[in-house]
């Protein structure tokens, strides 16, 4: 066994260190260090420069135009961005489509979709949850039927996550009504600016904008939108949720977390001391320490083994679940070492010049809240376990 | 990046397992586990000849392995079998002697046994407060105090025992024969014993000694937490199989959602426990193995602790016998906790080094 990173990946990392500090311009992250919803049109820059860089689809091989990363190295630029405060990739369309218009789909969607993802041009959102089809995925019963050279596609998608800023969407959709409901579905791809689809907001726990409800209505979609054979989609659809496990462990995130918890409750007190001198408080800190430790190796030992094997297996289950929980808990910590200052609903302030607590901490409590869908999107935690008890148990 | 073992290692991963699967089965590791002298004098002969102390040793001091993923390796087997043999004596007094550029020879072989007196009743953990103490006499020094729980110090010739020299730590060596020795079995199995020194003369191994002892102690919860991911592996396994035969209502108890999620979630945590085993075996003999060691202790002994009292629960009162093996391996998973720093002292020392 042997943990350390080689020369290579060493220079990748300062390679990567060097980008950062050159291109992320600091209005960039300074949004993404302040904690607050970030715009379209920050995501929308710094996709830009990533894509200029060659280094949007971090995911994709070089026959493809991506960089033709390691998962070691995915996971090094994973760290060390999060560690400069620049935004999460959306992953719908780096992530999630590419991969699969690489395996499953036909030349002319290749030459037409792929560099439109590389370059950012493109963004995509994702149609696949619906009111009735969540962790039973499914169960969905948005209907697409043909007629001639087109899809009549009718029903609703739910959770569209940044939906509001897409101009095209992938969906699951119904092409047949019996049978095995997995055996009914096709992947489609359509424009989200179609007569016929209204995109709603879901205004979130927080107060945020960050989720859509996706309404078709009689929606005219082109047959060339489909990917992959027709009613084979589920295939397609659960590949695409192998490729969404990329960096789903958020070690580089939670890394950060725990220095945001740690520097807030050296500077909040309680009794006359620094909050982290408070065993009570410093004990939690101390055993998320521990398990985020761990979890950098567990999560290395995965991407091993997905190096080795060319594809993640099942056991990054494990990562979805425990990393999840880690970033939960590290936002309770942040929040709760504010004590009262966590309290004010951010923008609620009405005198621009009063200051309650440590900078950037206004969107504390937002963000603790914001993640607690951690654990239910992605296939929820309880399904991770579904999973793992199939796949590793055997039971 | 390389997380596979090397050939050598897994030589002696193999050939340890094999031995130890021919040899120490659990009724007989349970008869010599729970019975005086608490241990198998030949099964110590036999895994001396094997080289196990030796892959304890570093190669400068004679030995032929020493470093953290030797150690990792052979106690992880160790825990696969429950094996009461003292190796984690063995392995104490090896970083202690190392430091002090003792020869090994003896211990190598296996001719002559080795324990290392460290807890007291008043201070289990924390070398600070502990209050068996040294004073010079001539060239001579003399103890007086009293040790408990000394692993191996049942069967051990020489003991090697810290104790305050002029108020810091240091370490001193004493034939056993010296001292008043009480031997007992313990709950888990394997024997452990009080040392009481009454004047006893004893000579001055290591005299400033707290790189020494946070170094042995870093590789003594190592050995401590390799065990309990092999224990907990086997434990872990038990479980399943039981979950997949056991029939109630009518079909096998591993179709209950509730008992699967239970069931994951120790996977989970038993994958989290080997990764930070891991970290530790990295970094064992730099700077951050100390506070490493803290980390990976007090998780592993969260985590064995859950998977001892998990397994018991899940599989019911099977798991309360005597006569089933999984409830073997949940004490030891529940005991070795005391060893070494338990959970909350190994946090303690975290959360100390956040005031730093």
């Amino acid at each position: 066994m042997d943990l350390s990173y080689t020369p290579e990946e060493e220079a990748f990392r300062a390679e990567v260190r060097a980008f950062l500090e050159a291109e992320l311009p600091d209005h960039i992250s300074a949004a993404v260090r302040s904690g607050e919803e970030l715009s379209r049109e920050i995501y929308q820059e710094w996709h830009e420069i990533l894509g200029r860089k060659g280094w949007l689809g971090t995911t994709w091989p070089k026959e493809y135009g991506g960089p033709g990363w390691t998962p070691v190295e995915r996971y090094i630029f994973d760290v060390e961005c999060s560690r400069c405060y620049a935004p999460r990739i959306v992953a719908f369309g780096p992530h999630m489509l590419g991969p699969v218009i690489q395996k499953f789909g036909n030349d002319e969607q290749k030459r037409e979709i792929l560099p439109r993802i590389l370059s950012g041009e493109d963004w995509w959102a994702q149609g696949y949850s619906e009111p009735g089809a969540g962790s039973d995925l499914a169960s969905l019963k948005t209907r697409a039927e043909r007629v001639g050279d087109h899809y009549i596609v009718n029903g609703q998608k739910t959770w569209t996550t940044l939906g509001q800023h897409a101009n095209r969407i992938f969906c699951l959709v119904r092409t047949k009504q019996d049978g095995k409901p997995q055996e009914g579905i096709s992947f489609l791809l359509m424009d989200i600016d179609l007569p016929g689809i209204e995109v709603r907001p879901i205004r979130l726990i927080e107060g945020g904008h960050e989720v859509n409800e996706v309404f078709f209505s009689d929606v005219k979609v082109p047959v060339s939108g489909l990917v992959g054979e027709e009613n084979k989609g589920w295939t397609i659809a659960k590949y695409l949720l192998t490729h969404e496990r990329t960096n789903i462990a958020g070690v580089g995130i939670s890394m950060q977390a725990l220095e945001e918890v740690k520097s807030l409750a050296r500077l909040t007190k309680r009794r006359g001391k620094a909050l982290i001198e408070d065993p009570l408080f410093a004990v939690r800190v101390a055993r998320v320490e521990s398990e985020l430790e761990a979890m950098k190796i567990t999560n290395l030992r995965m991407l091993y083994t997905a190096q080795k094997q060319g594809q993640p297996g099942p056991e990054t289950s494990i990562l979805k679940i425990k990393g999840t929980l880690i970033g939960q808990e590290l936002r309770d910590l942040a929040r709760r070492a504010l004590g009262p200052v966590a309290a004010p609903f951010p923008g609620h302030i009405t005198d621009g010049n009063l200051v309650m607590g440590p900078k950037d901490s206004e969107h504390n409590a937002a963000v603790y809240f914001n993640n607690r869908k951690t654990s239910i999107f992605g296939g929820s935690n309880e399904i991770q376990r579904n999973i793992l008890t199939k796949t590793m148990l055997e039971l | 990046m390389n997380f596979d073992l090397t050939d050598d290692r897994q030589m002696l991963s193999d050939s340890l397992r094999r031995y130890l699967a021919d040899n120490c089965g659990m009724e007989h590791r349970n008869k010599v586990a729970y019975g005086a002298p608490f241990h198998d004098q030949k099964a110590w002969t036999e895994l001396a000849a094997l080289g196990i102390p030796g892959a304890l040793v570093g190669e400068d001091a004679g030995g032929y392995g020493g470093t953290g993923f030797d150690i990792s390796v052979v106690f992880e087997e160790l825990g696969r079998a429950l094996c009461p043999e003292p190796f984690l004596a063995t392995l104490l007094a090896s970083r202690l002697l190392t430091t002090a550029g003792a020869d090994q020879e003896a211990l190598i072989e296996g001719t002559k046994r080795y324990a290392v007196a460290f807890s007291e009743i008043d201070e289990p953990y924390d070398v600070a407060f502990m209050s068996t103490t040294a004073r010079a006499s001539g060239d001579a020094y003399t103890l007086d105090g009293r040790k408990t729980a000394v692993y191996g110090g049942h069967v051990a010739d020489t003991l090697l025992v810290i104790a305050l020299l002029d108020g810091k730590p240091a370490v001193f060596q004493t034939e056993t024969a010296s001292t008043t020795v009480t031997g007992y079995g313990m709950m888990d199995g394997g024997g452990a014993a009080e040392v009481v020194f009454d004047g006893t003369p004893a000579t001055l191994l290591i005299a400033d000694a707290e790189a020494a002892i946070t170094d042995m102690l870093a590789a003594g919860r190592l050995a401590l937490c390799a065990e309990a991911v092999g224990a907990m592996d086997v434990a872990h396994t038990l479980l399943l199989d039981y979950l997949k035969t056991r029939k109630q209502f009518g079909t096998v108890i591993g179709k209950f959602q509730v008992l699967q999620h239970r069931a994951v979630d120790l996977l989970s945590e038993i994958e989290q426990a080997r990764s930070m085993t891991i970290a530790l075996a990295a970094c064992l003999g730099e700077p951050e193995a100390a506070r490493t060691s803290a980390m990976a202790k007090s998780l592993v002994g969260r985590v064995a602790r859950l998977v001892g009292e998990e397994t018991i629960q899940m599989q019911g009162g099977i798991a309360m016998t005597w006569e089933y093996a999984s409830s073997h391996y949940a004490k030891r998973l529940v005991m070795l906790d005391h060893q070494l720093g338990d959970t909350d002292a190994c946090e303690g020392e975290i959360i100390r080094s956040y005031a730093a």
